[in-house]
């Protein structure tokens, strides 16, 4: 199988390893340099999803919780559709990728043995959802917005609200997770995570941003995020390390 | 060009995204995606067990660690993925040992947490094995063997499994840090 090298990684876009507002990141942050390794590699293909794996409710958090749980009841919060494409550097869509979330409640509260934060948990509401893009690269999840929550950083420091995205594409190398904030929340500007990145328009590519024309009348609010991964270079190996 | 996403820490509720059944979020996903091997996986069954330690030497106990690998015949490739323990940090993959490829054997891992605003890339060898002339080994110069596992307990182990466990711990600082990789 060929598979052409990933571009080289943008370093300087990519958050720092040690960015030391984020506290967590102190003795969590590698101090030696990459290895770069260069040529073929296992590393330039991936595990492959297969949708029939994906049930008809994952992607529907205000309701696959509730399900599985014998319940008839919604999720409470703001119902939202988020959607988008997830597209490589060469903008060509990567179709039949996972995409997993997961999200606090619209209160702020995770559904986790090792949350403590005083906002009550929504019987209704789990927090996770997946699916897998579309022959466009195209995702779309029905959830609830989640709420802002403090976080033990600083004497009173707060999460913009936010989803967790874990995306695969098509090489372990293009192995993402990120997080997608909300236009307009003055949070963002406060908050040591999202602004691990020094150039601001990597911040702003983390910014979903209110999409009236795929939002759904007396129903629900959309939000846009395209996720972009790695691209392709143009240097092709003869990959003989995996058979799928 | 499109610039690439940026990457944010997966925080340390990540298990409710990754892992959920093994989190408590049971019935949502009928299993973890990732969680063991097709039982029909070709190749000699092995466990890699061990810890992820701070600069502080504590060992992580909210970390994600996925694996890529071939098979024991290359036929097909291998994708698991573990939170480590939230009492005790340890991960555990039982497996089966890759097919060599060009050079010696290893498998891919790759490591998110909070903390880590750029999940680690890195690969573990095995101590049985020709690795001498290995590129990346030679490249890893005296680092070369945080990327090498042990087998402190190879008697026991193959008395209580009946298989072997190799130890591989990652250190995420300090004078033994692991090399982690730019692919
Ligand atoms: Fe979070």
């Amino acid at each position: 199988m060929n598979r052409n090298a990933l571009s080289p990684r943008d370093y300087d876009w990519q958050p720092k390893p040690l960015t030391p507002d984020y506290r967590s990141s102190i003795l969590r942050s590698p101090q030696q340099a990459l290895l770069r390794i260069e040529g073929p590699s296992p590393e330039l293909d991936g595990p492959v999803f297969e949708s029939d794996t994906i049930g008809p409710l994952d992607s529907d958090l205000i309701r696959n919780y509730a399900a599985a749980n014998g319940s008839d009841t919604d999720a409470i919060g703001p119902r939202i559709i988020v959607h988008g494409r997830v597209l490589d550097e060469n903008n060509r869509p990567v179709p039949n990728t996972l995409v997993e979330v997961w999200q606090a409640n619209a209160g702020g509260r995770y559904r986790h043995v090792n949350e403590g934060y005083l906002a009550p948990l929504d019987p209704n509401f789990g927090g996770c959802g997946r699916c897998i893009t579309g022959d466009s690269g195209e995702y779309r999840f029905l959830t609830v917005q989640p709420g802002a929550y403090p976080f033990p950083n600083g004497p009173n420091t707060w999460r913009p609200a936010h989803i967790h995205f874990s995306v695969f594409g098509q090489a372990f190398a293009q192995r993402l997770i990120t997080q997608m904030y909300f236009e307009g929340d003055p949070l963002i500007a406060r908050c040591s995570i999202a602004n691990a990145m020094t150039d601001p328009a990597a911040l702003a590519s983390l910014v979903g941003v209110l999409d009236m024309s795929a939002s759904v009348p007396m129903d629900c609010l959309a939000y846009r995020f395209d996720i972009i991964l790695r691209g392709r270079g143009s240097t092709p190996f003869e990959n003989r390390l995996e058979g799928n | 060009m499109l610039k690439e996403t940026p990457s944010q820490t997966a925080g340390p509720y990540v298990h409710i995204g990754c892992t959920p059944c093994s989190a408590g979020l049971t019935g949502v996903y009928p299993a973890d995606p990732g969680a063991s091997i097709t039982a029909d996986a070709p190749g000699v069954r092995i466990r890699i067990e061990g810890k992820i330690f701070d600069g502080a030497n504590a060992p992580l106990r909210d970390a994600l660690i996925e694996l890529w690998q071939p098979d024991g015949q290359s036929n097909a490739g291998i994708w698991l993925r573990k939170s480590t323990d939230l009492k005790t940090g340890v991960y555990q993959f039982d497996t089966v040992k890759p097919a060599a490829r060009s050079g010696p054997p290893y498998v891919c891992l790759w490591i998110v947490a909070r903390g880590i605003n750029l999940g680690l890339h890195t690969r573990m060898y095995f101590p049985d094995e020709e690795n001498g002339p290995d590129p990346l080994l030679k490249q890893a110069g005296p680092r070369r063997d945080t990327l090498i596992a042990t087998r402190p307990d190879a008697e026991e182990d193959e008395r209580d499994t009946g298989f072997p466990v190799y130890r591989f711990d990652i250190r995420l600082q300090g004078e033994r840090e692991t090399v982690f990789l730019d692919i």
